[in-house]
């Protein structure tokens, strides 16, 4: 999605209006549209009472639609002659843009000590804690598969598939051995990371959209055992009464073994939001950390180089293969504590939480924090989990104000949020390199 | 000249695509410690020969191999490309230059010290709780690319993005690169393609002492004859995948059939000039 963007925001950079293109663009927009709703929206078909089937034409909400398409298609590309990417410094003066770097770098700290404050400022609104614990799980699962995506550049639609197996690894060995959250914390990583090398072997000498594709049926298929395999699972019931998470065996409840009872405070159900609020916080920051560091090591930086060259690398001595598949794994080991976290929260997993949705929302998160950007993404999952609840009050218009919004973004930041790398290492500058360098890897 | 050996021998190399015949049935050695020109016209398979020895291709037929100082023997066309460079120590460059462009030029030549690097860190995990003893490994890896930028004359633009680099900086970055590796033998296609004068004369000093500095031998392919001629020591000529000569620079620059292929003459003349030399 953001190499279309981009390619197209390329070719609109150039001065002057081409009335010809964006007519032409409109035109093939409104094409595609036509084709696209002529059966979905031209033709309405329904059983009948005796089950036969009857159908009427609705022409009228077709040429609507295909005008909307036609007329969008024109304004989305005036605007993005407006606005163009904000990456070019050409209006920026010196003064501004280094204010803005020096803004820019105050964000992430600033962005933290709020983020570690909130359960203190908003301890009795149940509201915003549950969804602050929502959206750090998304920023968990978004800097996890950064790894994969935005570091070694590999285009994963699956990546629900190892939260599912996070999740699922911890509600049985929880529900079935008895073992508490903090020894099954680390099984659910591994036993996902296991999974992405198992799914790594077969499919990552597949490039680009064969990847992607394959990925996409890894993660239905998950879906599909764990729906089947009824006597393990259970099936589309899922698995209730899982066991809550306890600060190292004091579980938070109210009665007197309680945590409340322990420390001679009140109870009140809001501490366990608040234990669960700095749980994830705490499971993303070490995401985040890891990540950071990785970047710093070899592996890291092989995983950088491979999404910019994997020709390159093999020329250089790197093994992609092993490369690739400890991509994976971490990838996958991120979504598998993310998994344990999430099914520790809810106390009932069933395969309806692990659908294609999720693995697409969070690969939204990445591509439109900016890849391999870890501000980026956090912003981006702020943005995006924040948004949806703004939206709320719109009902079925949600996702359609969603999308248009993501639309406008992606036109205004083809890149992502934030599009510029930074160096892993240096000698004297430590300097951004701006985005239009960087690849985004084609397997 | 000393007999130092051959570090590389190439035997009945063959390479077919399909119907084409891109690299037919040949064969020469370079010497150790030399440099080596593969010259030839356009299309005459030079780049499929170094695909070949770099591991790219599998050869259709014939056998590559290449001998260390220590005697150890390799079997390039039996090796996987990527351990051709990790245990045989090749190191190649591209026709059409491959930097990761969104990296700086420091990481660039971090990168290619990649395995060593990656013993150093404990396979990731002494890295990860910063040993010393990583620290110190990277701390040295980073004093060898800062070699390597100096000696290129790129130290002031370690920090930019190596595809930000003018193209003859580029070049030359991916020379360093490739040396980060520690190869025995080096090979370059085509690295005086887009050079200015001043360029290509910072190439020839940049590739003698890499011969004699750096014990390293290089395979060269160059259209650059002055380049090919002032430096090779010995010189390997293709046509239509064919070795049509071989020898000093002074037997080659006095070759019949090597001149009659670079004046790109018609295919008709070349079998006059063929018979008229008597093949
Ligand atoms: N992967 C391939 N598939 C099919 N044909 C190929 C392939 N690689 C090379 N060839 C063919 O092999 C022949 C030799 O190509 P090669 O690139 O080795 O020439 P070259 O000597 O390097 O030429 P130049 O000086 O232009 O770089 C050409 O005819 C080319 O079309
Ligand atoms: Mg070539």
């Amino acid at each position: 999605m953001a190499k279309i963007a981009h390619a197209a925001a390329a070719t609109a950079a150039k001065p002057g209006v081409d009335v010809g293109f964006i007519f032409k663009k409109a035109l093939i927009s409104a094409l595609v549209a036509l084709v696209l709703f002529s059966l979905m929206i031209g033709v309405r078909t329904e059983a009948g009472p005796e089950g036969q089937l009857i159908y009427w034409t609705r022409f009228g909400d077709l040429a609507g639609m295909v005008g909307a398409v036609f007329v969008g298609s024109i304004v989305v590309e005036l605007l993005r002659r407006w606005w163009g990417p904000v990456d070019t410094p050409r209006l920026m003066p010196e003064g501004a843009r280094k204010t803005l770097s020096v803004a820019g770098r105050a964000v992430a700290p600033i962005l933290l000590i709020f983020t570690i404050l909130v359960p203190v400022i908003f301890y009795d609104q149940r509201y915003i804690l549950d969804l602050g614990i929502l959206v750090l799980t998304y920023v968990m699962l978004g800097w996890g598969l950064n790894i994969v995506v935005g570091l070694a550049g590999l285009l994963d639609l699956g990546y629900v598939a190892f939260y599912a197996v996070g999740a699922y690894s911890y509600a049985l060995l929880a529900t079935n051995f008895g073992l508490s959250f903090w020894i099954c914390l680390p099984l659910a990583g591994i036993l996902a990371a296991f999974w992405g090398v198992l799914l790594g072997f077969p499919v990552l000498r597949l490039r680009g959209d064969y990847l992607a594709i394959v990925t996409l049926a890894f993660g239905e298929i998950i879906r599909l055992v764990i729906i089947n395999w009824q006597s393990l699972t259970g099936g589309p019931n899922g698995i209730s009464g899982i066991p809550r998470p306890t600060l190292f065996g004091i579980p938070l409840v109210a009665g007197e073994n309680g945590l409340a009872a322990k420390l001679g405070i009140a109870f009140s159900p809001s501490q366990r939001l608040v234990f669960l609020f700095y749980l994830i916080l705490a499971l993303a920051l070490l995401t985040n950390w890891a990540t950071i560091r990785l970047r710093r090591l070899p592996i890291g930086r092989a995983w950088e180089a491979l999404r910019e060259d994997e020709v390159a690398c093999r020329a250089l001595g790197i093994n992609t293969t092993t490369t690739k598949l400890t991509a994976f794994a971490t990838g996958a080991m991120f979504g598998g504590f993310a998994g344990a976290f999430f099914a520790t929260r809810q106390g009932f997993i069933s395969p309806e939480s692990f659908t294609f949705q999720e693995s697409a929302l969070v690969l939204a998160i990445v591509v439109l924090g900016g890849m391999g950007s870890q501000l980026g993404v956090a912003l981006a999952a702020l943005t995006l989990i924040g948004g949806f609840e703004l939206f709320r009050g719109l009902d079925q218009f949600r996702m359609l104000v969603f999308g248009l919004s993501m639309v406008l973004l992606m036109v205004w930041r083809p890149r992502g949020l934030i599009g510029h790398r930074a160096p892993t290492v240096f000698l004297e500058r430590n300097q951004a390199i701006s985005s239009d360098l960087v690849k985004e890897g084609h397997g | 000249m000393s007999g130092n050996g051959d570090i590389l021998r190439v035997d009945g190399l063959t390479m077919r695509f399909g119907g084409i015949i891109a690299v037919n049935e040949l064969s020469f050695a370079a010497e150790r410690g030399k440099i080596t020109a593969l010259i030839g016209p356009n299309g005459a398979g030079k780049t499929t020969v170094f695909n070949c020895i770099t591991g790219f291709y599998r050869p259709s037929a014939g056998e590559i191999s290449l001998t260390h100082p220590g005697g150890e023997s390799f079997r390039l066309d039996k090796l996987n490309d990527f351990r051709i460079t990790k245990i045989a120590k090749v190191a190649r460059t591209f026709q059409n230059i491959r930097l990761f462009a969104g990296m700086t030029a420091l990481e660039n030549l971090m990168v290619a010290q990649h395995n060593k690097l990656m013993l150093a860190s404990g396979l990731t995990f002494l890295g990860l709780i910063g040993a010393p003893s990583w620290r110190a490994a990277e701390k040295q890896a980073i004093e060898r690319a800062t070699f390597w930028l100096e000696r290129i004359g790129l130290k002031d633009r370690a920090d930019d993005a190596a595809g930000n680099l003018p193209y003859g900086d580029q070049r030359r970055l991916e020379i360093a690169r490739a040396m980060c590796t520690d190869p025995v033998l080096l090979c370059l296609d085509e690295p005086a393609a887009g050079l200015n004068a001043r360029e290509s004369a910072a190439l020839s000093e940049l590739l003698l002492s890499i011969r004699d500095d750096h014990a390293t031998s290089v395979l060269l392919i160059e259209h650059d004859m002055s380049v090919v001629m002032e430096i090779s020591d010995a010189i390997v000529v293709l046509d239509y995948g064919v070795k049509i000569a071989e020898g000093t620079p002074q037997q080659i620059r006095d070759d019949q059939r090597v001149i009659a292929a670079y004046l790109g003459v018609e295919d008709e003349e070349v079998e006059a000039v063929e018979q008229e030399l008597g093949l």
